[in-house]
């Protein structure tokens, strides 16, 4: 199964990936008319102190700790991706509090979470946070 | 506040119904270019520190920058350039030499444009490289002057002297650890592993980490002998002396105490912090007969195993010279142009001493020729290679293979933008700053130099099938193949070719 | 327009050659006939023979043929002979008047020795002395060309078809154990009678037919070891690397053949151990004597004959026997003329040697 690697040692903290993931959802064509004066909220985010930066989105878990505590059953895993049901999801953010990594996010609506769903979810068709990274720091492969 | 008399050469472009504010160029301009003003939400710029390196441009998502000339100037005038004036109104705030990087960029003749590549025609066919085999390996090094036998009448095929194997005749030129970062070294060498040629270590020593490309890596003695022991000497395919360098001809090194981090201190054998000085001249070297007894040092410290380069500027006398080195023991020559690239130079140096490869090469050539020791050495030409079509024309004038340095650094992204003595590189190249050089990642940069040499290697065989040539030794000292347009009778006659129409 | 010699003059041609390796001897009529089906790959401006065998009454003399322009230089050149050279025969080369043929020079044949104390003052082996004698006067004496130096042998050559060239020289008068005969089509030239073909150096004769694309690379190279290539021809040029591996490295001609025609890395690297040491090492040390482009050359030489094509064979060569003779052409029209009926017939591959040698004990 291909998912999404970080390597922190070629992250440079550009933060590109996370324009080119909240591109991708919007599912525009031109990133200026779609971002432009927009505050992003991407699925996958930088995390940096010092001079360590690094990009952290979804692992999709083998055994993944958000679909056992969601309430509503809006998580589930299929094809090895989880997704959310956004019709689903009441909001109640159990699933945030419960993620080791940080990698779900109230969505901008506040009304439900959103998570990587590795652009299955968009037209991108890859993910698109690994197509726009300048250094190969983010990777979709099979490990 | 001094009044500053200079204006910013360049001016940055944001197209405000572009940019988003996502701040990649702020984050990626080591020179603190662009900043971001959270009162308007938008970004700013500062072009008085733009080096037009071109990294922000690379970067911006939405296409919104662009660097262009800065369209203010000093009243116009014929004589007094720009240029002319900025630099001496930098002089007189700084009292100091000015420093440059890369090659020199002065509009001095390019010959490589002025001579044209031939094509079969009727008489005899072209060759199709990808219907028959094109041959692009050449071996450097000295050739005997005749066979010797065994008892049983075979040749001796074990005497001959050590040789450089070449699957195409390009090598990546000296560039030391220090000017260079430890990522962009470790792109060359995988590359050179890859592709069956070479990388040279320049003055800088070698990384310890990189011992294991040693069968593809000519290591570099250089007047500072920076990180030379025996193991170093050891781990090379070849040994190259360091004479002088294209693009400061006549003077030796300075990399400056910053960058001599704990690694380039451990790789380069010098306490951390202080200066690399490399003096002008080897002092072991005042004269053609000391040259002669590093030469042979050298290969008594490596059981006579490894082939010796003697890497040159090309100056004024530079056939002479190489006449010298010739018969000195070397087994290989390289010589630089004044178009080679450097990681800091005087600006005044770099701009005017020196002459074209081009017409260095051709000089050199036929002088080995006529003194009949061409087969004592082979020559590499560096310092101005920008193509595959130089490569063919060098070759063709004589070379047997040549360095490419700048092409390499281009290749890893590099943009030219000449200002490697700050330190400051964006694309993690010439700097030995941390976040700098893990902006160059090795596994895309070697693929980018593996796919540069092959894409050369394919063109220079599509030009040798065209001339009906289909081995690269063919193509060698082959001036026939070579018209010049534009030239005059003494320039043909140095570069030993025939106008075009004759 | 340029001469021969101030410009480089590509040709297309036609090659022929016969031996006998019994060492018989046979009429240059056999030569003529031969070349003649082969009129449409020349054009008229050159044609040319070597004969060996020809002169058993001289055997241990060199035969000098030289072209003279004016008396002038016949003079002057047999001057410079005669103060080297002790000269037993010196006479006009009976030709015959044939309207196809013009512009004659004047046409002479010495038959001579080095002197033997100045041959031992300078210290070189006869061979190597007669040949920058015979450099000397080609490069030195305006309107003198030296266009046969071996010994009992001889080079006829002029400018017209080859089979008029033939009669022309009455080689019908002529009997030797091995012919070679050239029909030259070159593609820009006044047409000089040095120019023509076999070109030759001591009894090394080549012909040729093709145009090599390594030619300035050879030629800068072997200029290197004294050589001087005055025709800017490919025949010269292949006849000097020919002497200089051959006889001045003393390489067989077999090795000589894998330097110029050389075998591709690709096959190279696929032999075992032995042959890739020995490929790689002649390719590398000798890789400027690598010949590139089409061609296919016959070597006449003392005894013996060598074919070779280049290492694409981009040029016709065929190769038939019959009885004790061998035949080499460009066209098998070229053999079946004047030899119907053959043993066999083949065409030899790219880059290998066909040598034929008479047969051992055979005095010629």
């Amino acid at each position: 199964m291909k998912r999404v690697y970080v390597n922190e040692e070629w992250c440079l903290g550009c933060h590109l990936c996370e324009y080119n993931c909240a591109f991708a959802a919007t599912g525009e064509t031109d990133m200026a008319k779609a971002l432009k004066g927009v505050t992003i909220h991407p699925k996958i985010q930088i995390e940096e102190n010092n001079r360590i930066s690094f990009a952290v989105s979804c692992r999709h878990c083998d055994d993944p700790i958000c679909v056992k505590s969601c309430i509503a059953g809006a998580i589930s895993k299929t094809d090895g991706v989880v997704h959310v049901d956004k019709s689903k999801c009441v909001g109640c953010y159990t699933c945030i509090l419960v993620c080791p990594y940080g990698a779900v996010m109230p969505a901008p609506d506040g009304h439900a979470i959103q998570k990587c769903e590795l652009c299955t979810d968009n037209a991108c068709g890859e993910p698109a946070c690994v197509k726009g990274c300048p250094n190969g720091a983010i990777v979709f492969e099979e490990r | 506040m001094a009044i500053n008399y200079n204006i910013p050469e360049y001016d940055v472009l944001r197209d405000p119904q572009r940019c988003i504010a996502c701040r990649v160029c702020e984050r990626q301009c080591a020179n603190e270019v662009h900043s971001f003003d959270p009162d308007s939400g938008t970004m700013k710029s500062d072009e008085s520190k733009c080096v037009n390196c071109h990294r922000c441009v690379a970067l911006c998502p939405t296409h919104a920058l662009k660097i262009v000339k800065n369209p203010d100037t000093f009243r116009l005038n014929a004589y007094w350039g720009q240029n002319d004036i900025s630099e001496i109104y930098r002089q007189a705030e700084t009292g100091g030499m000015l420093l440059s990087s890369m090659g020199n960029p002065k509009p001095y003749p390019i010959y490589w444009d002025k001579i044209l590549i031939n094509a079969s025609q009727v008489t005899n066919p072209s060759i199709d490289p990808l219907r028959e085999p094109m041959e692009t390996r050449t071996f450097l090094g000295k050739k005997p002057g005749a066979i010797e036998r065994n008892p049983d009448g075979s040749i001796k095929t074990d005497s001959l002297p050590p040789q450089l194997k070449l699957e195409v005749p390009i090598l990546f030129s000296a560039m030391s650890y220090g000017s260079i970062s430890y990522n962009a070294h470790q792109s060359l060498a995988r590359a050179a592993q890859e592709l069956g040629t070479y990388y040279n270590t320049g003055e800088g020593g070698l990384h310890e980490d990189f011992y294991k490309y040693g069968p593809n890596t000519i290591v570099q003695v250089a007047s500072g002998r920076f990180g030379v022991h025996h193991d170093y000497l050891e781990a090379g395919a070849a040994i190259e002396i360091k004479i002088g360098q294209g693009a400061k001809p006549g003077i030796g090194g300075h990399l400056t105490g910053a960058k001599i981090t704990d690694a380039v201190s451990r790789t380069r054998m010098i306490p951390k912090g202080t200066d690399a000085i490399s003096p002008a001249p080897h002092h072991d070297i005042y004269s053609i007969e000391d040259l002669r007894q590093l030469v042979y040092s050298l290969k008594e410290a490596t059981e006579y195993k490894k082939p010796i380069i003697v890497k040159i500027a090309a100056v004024h006398n530079v056939a002479a010279i190489a006449s010298g080195i010739a018969r000195s023991g070397a087994d290989i020559i390289a010589i630089d142009g004044f178009r080679g690239g450097t990681g800091a130079a005087p600006t005044r140096i770099r701009d005017n001493v020196g002459i074209p490869i081009e017409l260095a090469l051709a000089a050199v050539d036929e002088r080995l020729r006529q003194e009949q020791i061409r087969s004592n050495v082979s020559l590499i030409v560096a310092g101005g290679i920008r193509n595959s079509a130089d490569v063919v024309k060098a070759i063709a004038l004589g070379a047997d293979a040549v360095y490419i340095a700048t092409p390499a650094l281009i290749a890893l992204g590099c943009h030219l933008c000449r200002t490697c003595q700050i330190g400051k590189c964006n694309w993690g190249i010439a700097t030995q700053r941390p976040d700098l050089v893990k902006r160059l990642n090795p596994d895309i940069g070697y693929k980018r130099l593996m796919n540069l040499v092959s894409a050369w290697q394919h063109e220079i065989m599509e030009m040798m099938g065209g001339m009906g040539i289909n081995s690269i030794e063919a193509m060698r000292g082959n001036r026939l193949m070579l018209r010049g347009v534009g030239l005059n009778e003494k320039e043909l006659e140095i570069l030993g070719i025939k106008h075009a129409g004759e | 327009m340029q001469n021969e010699g101030e410009i480089r003059i590509p040709s297309g041609c036609a090659i022929t050659g016969v031996i006998s390796k019994s060492g018989e001897r046979f009429s240059g009529e056999t030569a003529i006939r031969s070349i003649e089906p082969m009129h449409d790959r020349s054009n008229g401006l050159g044609g040319g023979f070597a004969a060996y065998g020809i002169y058993p009454q001289n055997r241990d003399l060199y035969a000098f043929h030289v072209f003279y322009d004016s008396a002038r230089a016949k003079e002057e050149c047999e001057q410079v002979l005669q103060t080297s050279f002790d000269v037993t025969v010196a006479e006009k080369i009976p030709t015959r008047k044939m309207p196809q043929i013009t512009d004659e020079p004047a046409i002479w044949r010495y038959f001579c020795l080095p002197y033997e104390k100045l041959l031992q003052s300078t210290g070189l082996d006869e061979r190597e002395f007669v040949s920058r004698f015979v450099v000397k006067i080609n490069t030195q004496i305006r309107g003198a060309y030296v266009f046969s130096s071996g010994k009992n042998m001889g080079v006829f050559k002029a400018v017209g078809f080859p089979e008029d060239v033939g009669r022309y020289y009455r080689l019908e008068d002529y009997e030797g154990y091995c012919w070679t005969a050239h029909g030259r089509y070159p593609t820009n030239t006044p047409g000089w009678w040095g120019g023509a073909h076999p070109f030759n150096l001591l009894d090394y004769t080549v012909v040729h037919n093709g145009e090599i694309s390594s030619y300035d690379a050879n030629r800068r190279f072997i200029e290197m070891f004294g050589y001087r290539c005055t025709l800017l021809t490919d025949t010269e040029v292949i006849t000097y690397i020919i002497d200089y591996l051959n006889r001045r490295q003393g390489m067989s001609l077999e090795e000589t053949a894998d330097v110029i025609a050389a075998p591709f890395w690709s096959e190279i690297d696929a032999m075992d151990e032995a042959d890739r040491k020995k490929f790689t090492y002649l390719r590398n040390v000798y890789s400027s004597m690598l010949i590139t482009g089409p061609f296919s050359i016959l070597l006449g030489f003392t005894g013996g004959m060598m074919a070779l094509n280049d290492r694409l064979k981009l040029r016709s060569m065929v190769v038939g026997e019959k009885g004790d003779r061998v035949y080499v052409a460009s066209e098998e029209c070229a053999i079946r003329t004047v030899a119907p009926e053959l043993d066999r017939l083949w065409s030899p591959r790219g880059g290998e040697p066909v040598i034929i040698q008479v047969n051992e004990g055979v005095r010629i």
